[in-house]
């Protein structure tokens, strides 16, 4: 009886997949199918709020100026990169894929450049002009064996030390900058908070992605520009005594930080300067858009400028974008990269996201942009430029997810030797393959 | 026994409670009463923080302030979430109205269709059976278990080739079609325990009439099943309502396709600044319809339970 | 022939059911299972242009010895345990109170049916708040309450210890489901025949003996199908997780939150692996009910 019981499951069983296997047999060979019914491009972005929204917007205007009888799609999904990339991974997998899609300019297009899904665009650069307009630095870091696949629409900078003015006096220390030439000389400044006014969080943070933000800056502040580029093509080991002593000091930049780190994005860590709660804060260039929109003026109620140690170098991340293989409306896609790179585009984006334009030919000043951008755009033509581990410049998303596990691993633990070999460990693997 | 248990009792509620011979003041009553207050307080905390926080203007809305009710009232987040904003100060918000729309587009007929398809299957399988129907049963079930996760991926494939070959329009409708084929296993449990606890003869003696089976399901067995069908309809409105997972997946443009939990996760984690008041006071708008269904039809709901579903 | 011939219509009836769960239950986990045994961990060898290859069951041997995952499932154990005995116990409790027949009892039945209601992504934005790991001076959320209202001493980090940080997110997942298990628990004690326990009392046994002796056995099944729809929902857990925390954030790990980061990476075949391991120790939970199912039904 039993017996037959189970080889009647057994035989259903197969039988269903039989079944589910004739059903799926159909391959998805006619995809593209949306070409004909006339031109449209389906853009996929994860900017579906805040100002990157409202940047998005401003692209779409400079689309329909410039491309009239191209229909823009929306392909935007739920905030936040993590599912949004996954997501967009499972449409290109499944043969569907929009026509160009949002990817940090770098390495994180490292896996979409190996798995043949985008294109060479080389030759819209010739013809849009762009290889005058970009920084030779941001060019080199984008070409692979001759081949750039990404255009850049935006360009941050990660290494910002944000700063509450009135705190800074109520300690006593100086109103005027913010600069400090190494990490060693930021902790003394934090002790100096900390011991003035023990109500203060010398160092606010968020979450464990604003972690391992913190940790490159101090990694590019320890190791300098060319060691830390280093650490990504195999000359700088990961293992040795340079990285430790970095790890060491951000072990120690921790303990300066708020406890209810954890349970908040970069917003809340950052806010808490504008309520006096914190001293300092170091985070990407999205801050000054938080601190504006309460009505704060740089110089005088909070100062900016590079992060501990890091002067003259630019911690770069950008978004960008390509030409997806087997997109099914490839004028679409081009008409796309043309306006995102084009002038008007960067402008009327830019403006609004808070970052800065890729290309440097234009006049920050003239066009209205904020004192910090002009500074920032200054700083990107003259600076060194490296590129951000947290946000895919430097690291693939592998990479950088590894970075965050053992980031948060570490900070979440004890913090002690033994919990930084285990980082350093982890981070090696994480970047050794 | 397990499955008998329950059986033929539908007028629980109308058993009486033994009346205990007690002279004077009721103590343990008192303390059931406290007792229950006490718990409903620590029940509605998070409600009460939801509650306040959607009134309080920007500063005022921070986690420090949590308990304290709000210096100044104000409606505007309940604006803003309910109708969205384009830009200024409060940036860029979907509105949640449209969102709740969508999802009840898609819940409504989600839940109605699983719950008959459930209530067919459960029939069949309590009273109208056939060889192996225990092993059928059990391989139905099984669907309930899985992690969704395990199968998103080829998931995702098959039903873009549903969209892209049969036509089947992605967001809502393709998340209704799913909502009802994961729902099939917990309608099919939950009806076939309640018809495997209706009185045999009922159905015997249409038989003997010489009924066919549909006839028979639906003069005999759809007349008796309505409070399974509260149960199951609330559950399902409820999960689908609620569900995140394929909705992040299938749920299409957070502003113009997708259900509420998505739009409210744009509202509440978006990439950008995230304003307290709003997300509350959108939190608190995206649970509304599900508990309306609860204050409606919890007496249902519990009464349905009784009448012979919760039996293992 | 006749017997044959009645078999058709339910068959057919119930046909389209089993065909769709045929393709969206049992091809989906063959599919599964077929790339968890693949090393397929990367996008591009996902896509198909870089090849992938067989290697039986090395990532599950693999996942199993990695600390992390063995992280992953200690905290699942303990979120399941904490998770089942808070919501059986609140469950029960309520139910008990309630069950006397109480004045207002719609009102509190649908106010602690309330959180149910609450999606766990909304309940993630207030949840967040509460749990809160600030304490002291600058503390909030929970341990504020904690201190205004004189228990100062139960202040804690919350989700942020390495061992126990899992336990927190319990507390809302106790507190959304707490309210159906009452309601079970209600209609448990509701459909036991009144007649049942006053013939108990006239036998003279005690209040705690009428509990022990008449309602508990019959609240059994009750509490069983609680238990499976409980521990079902617990294996599975990952929107709470997210949502108060975050995907990487370590002292919260669980499998299916491993599983998104998983794919989020482009691993597919781990993420399958983790997978099929929560599918396996739901085999394992749920065979030994539905075989006790199979026998009930057979008697």
């Amino acid at each position: 009886m039993r017996r037959t019981r189970i080889l009647a499951a057994v035989g259903a069983g197969a039988l269903l997949l039989g079944l589910a296997a004739c059903g799926d047999s159909k391959d998805s060979s006619d995809s593209g199918k949306d070409s004909t019914g006339g031109k449209q491009v389906e853009v996929f972005t994860w900017w579906t709020s805040g100002s990157e929204a409202l940047g998005l917007e401003e692209i779409e205007k400079v689309l329909k100026d410039k491309y009239p009888d191209i229909k823009f799609v929306n392909g935007g999904v739920t905030g936040g990169g993590g599912s949004a990339k996954d997501l967009l991974q499972t449409r290109l997998a499944a043969g569907e894929p929009p026509d160009t899609f949002q990817v940090h300019a770098g390495k994180e297009a490292q896996d979409y450049i190996d798995a043949k899904q985008v294109e060479d665009v080389s030759d819209l650069y010739d013809r849009f002009g762009l290889t005058d307009v970009f920084p030779q630095d941001l060019i080199d870091m984008l070409t692979q064996d001759g081949k750039i696949y990404t255009i850049p629409s935006n360009v941050h900078r990660a290494n910002v030390l944000w700063a509450a003015i009135p705190v800074l006096e109520a300690a006593g220390l100086p109103t005027d900058s913010a600069q400090f030439a190494s990490i060693d000389e930021f902790i003394a400044a934090l002790d100096k908070i900390k011991a003035a006014t023990p109500d203060v969080t010398p160092l606010s943070v968020g979450g464990t992605w604003c972690q391992v933000h913190l940790l490159e800056t101090v990694l590019i502040a320890e190791l300098g520009a060319p060691a830390y580029n280093g650490l990504f093509d195999g000359s700088t080991d990961w293992a040795g005594a340079e990285v430790k002593g970095a790890l060491e000091k951000f072990g120690k930049l921790m303990s300066y930080t708020n406890a209810d780190r954890d349970s908040m994005d970069w917003e809340p860590a950052s806010q808490m300067l504008l309520d006096g709660k914190a001293a300092f804060n170091i985070m990407g260039d999205w801050v000054p858009a938080l601190l504006d929109s309460k009505n704060l003026v740089a110089g005088k109620d909070y100062l900016y400028a590079a992060s501990p140690g890091t002067e003259g170098i630019y911690d770069f991340l950008a978004d960008s974008f390509s030409r997806t293989v087997g997109a099914p409306d490839k004028a679409g896609a081009e008409a796309w990269l043309d306006v995102i790179s084009s002038k008007e585009g960067q402008i009327g984006f830019n403006k609004v996201k808070g970052s800065i334009p890729a290309r440097t030919d234009i006049d920050l000043a003239a066009e209205g942009f904020s004192e910090y951008q002009q500074s920032a755009a200054e700083s990107f033509k003259s600076d060194t430029i490296v590129g951000s581990i947290q946000h895919g410049a430097a690291a693939t998303i592998k990479q950088g997810a590894d970075a965050n596990n053992a980031v948060s691993k570490f900070t979440t633990g004890a913090m002690d030797a033994a919990g930084l070999a285990t980082l350093q460990q982890e981070l090696a693997a994480a970047f050794a393959g | 026994m397990t499955t008998t248990a329950l059986t033929g009792h539908f007028d629980a509620t109308k058993v009486p409670e033994a009346k205990k011979p007690n002279a004077g003041f009721d103590w343990g009553r008192l303390i059931r009463y406290g007792l229950l207050l006490l718990f409903l307080v620590i029940v509605l905390i998070p409600v009460y923080v939801l509650l306040v926080t959607s009134f309080k203007g920007v500063g005022d809305a921070d986690p420090s302030r949590a308990w304290l009710p709000p210096q100044e009232w104000t409606l505007e987040n309940w604006k803003v979430a309910l109708l969205g904003s384009k830009s200024g100060e409060y940036g860029k918000i979907f509105p949640v109205l449209p969102a709740l729309g969508r999802t009840l587009a898609m819940v409504v007929p989600a839940a109605i269709i699983s719950s008959f398809l459930g209530s067919m299957n459960g029939f069949v399988l309590a009273r109208w059976r056939f060889p192996y129907a225990n092993v059928v049963f059990t391989l139905i079930l099984f669907g309930m278990f899985i992690p969704y996760q395990a199968v998103m991926v080829p998931l995702y494939k098959i039903m873009i080739q549903m969209q892209s070959n049969w036509g089947l329009p992605s967001g809502i409708p393709t998340l209704a079609l799913l909502h009802i084929i994961y729902g099939i296993p917990i309608t099919t449990l939950i009806f076939r325990n309640y018809y495997q606890s209706v009185p045999q003869e009922l159905m015997e003696a249409s038989r003997v009439d010489g009924a066919g089976m549909i006839r028979t399901y639906v003069s005999v067995v759809l007349p008796i099943s309505i409070p399974s069908f509260v149960v199951v309809l609330i559950w399902q409105f409820t999960s689908a309502w609620n569900d995140f997972l394929f909705a992040s997946f299938f749920g299409g443009n957070a502003e113009t396709q997708a259900p509420v939990t998505v739009t409210l996760n744009a509202i509440a984690h978006g990439s950008m600044m995230t304003n307290y008041g709003v997300s509350m006071a959108a939190a608190l708008l995206a649970s509304v319809p599900t508990l309306v269904v609860y204050i409606f039809l919890g007496k249902y709901f519990v009464g349905g339970l009784m009448s012979g579903s919760v039996k293992g | 022939m006749t017997r044959i011939k009645r078999y058709v219509p339910p068959i057919l009836l119930i046909s389209p059911s089993l065909v769709l769960v045929g393709i969206f239950v049992y091809y989906l986990i063959f599919g599964s299972v077929q790339l968890s045994t693949t090393d397929t961990h990367s996008f591009p060898q996902f896509a198909g242009t870089v090849p992938h290859e067989n290697v039986g069951i090395d990532n599950f041997v693999e996942l199993l010895r990695s600390k992390d995952f063995q992280h992953s499932l200690k905290n699942l154990l303990l979120y399941t345990a904490i998770f089942i005995t808070g919501t059986m116990f609140f469950g029960f409790l309520w139910a008990w109170l309630l069950d006397r027949r109480s004045r207002a009892e719609g009102v509190f039945r649908s106010l602690y049916l309330f959180p149910m209601a609450v999606s766990s992504v909304a309940a993630g934005v207030v949840w967040r708040w509460l749990l809160n790991a600030n304490q002291g001076k600058d503390a909030s959320g929970l341990n504020r309450l904690f201190q205004a209202t004189g228990l100062g001493f139960l202040e804690n980090g919350w989700t942020t210890s390495v061992s126990f940080g899992i336990a927190a997110i319990a507390m809302p997942a106790i507190w959304q489901m707490s309210g159906y298990v009452m309601a079970l628990f209600l209609a448990g004690f509701r459909g036991i025949p009144g007649e049942l326990r006053e013939a108990a009392r006239m036998d003279g046994a005690k209040e705690w003996q009428i509990y022990r002796h008449v309602l508990f056995p019959q609240l059994s099944p009750v509490a069983l199908s609680a238990l499976i729809i409980l521990g079902h929902m617990s294996l599975k857990v990952f929107d709470l997780i997210v949502s108060v925390t975050d995907y990487r954030f370590y002292p919260t790990k669980a499998p299916a939150v491993d599983m998104a980061n998983y794919m989020n990476t482009g691993d597919y075949a781990n993420a399958a692996a983790v997978g099929v391991i929560l599918l396996l120790v739901i085999l394992v939970l749920i065979v030994p009910y539905l075989i006790h199912t199979a026998r009930e039904d057979r008697k």
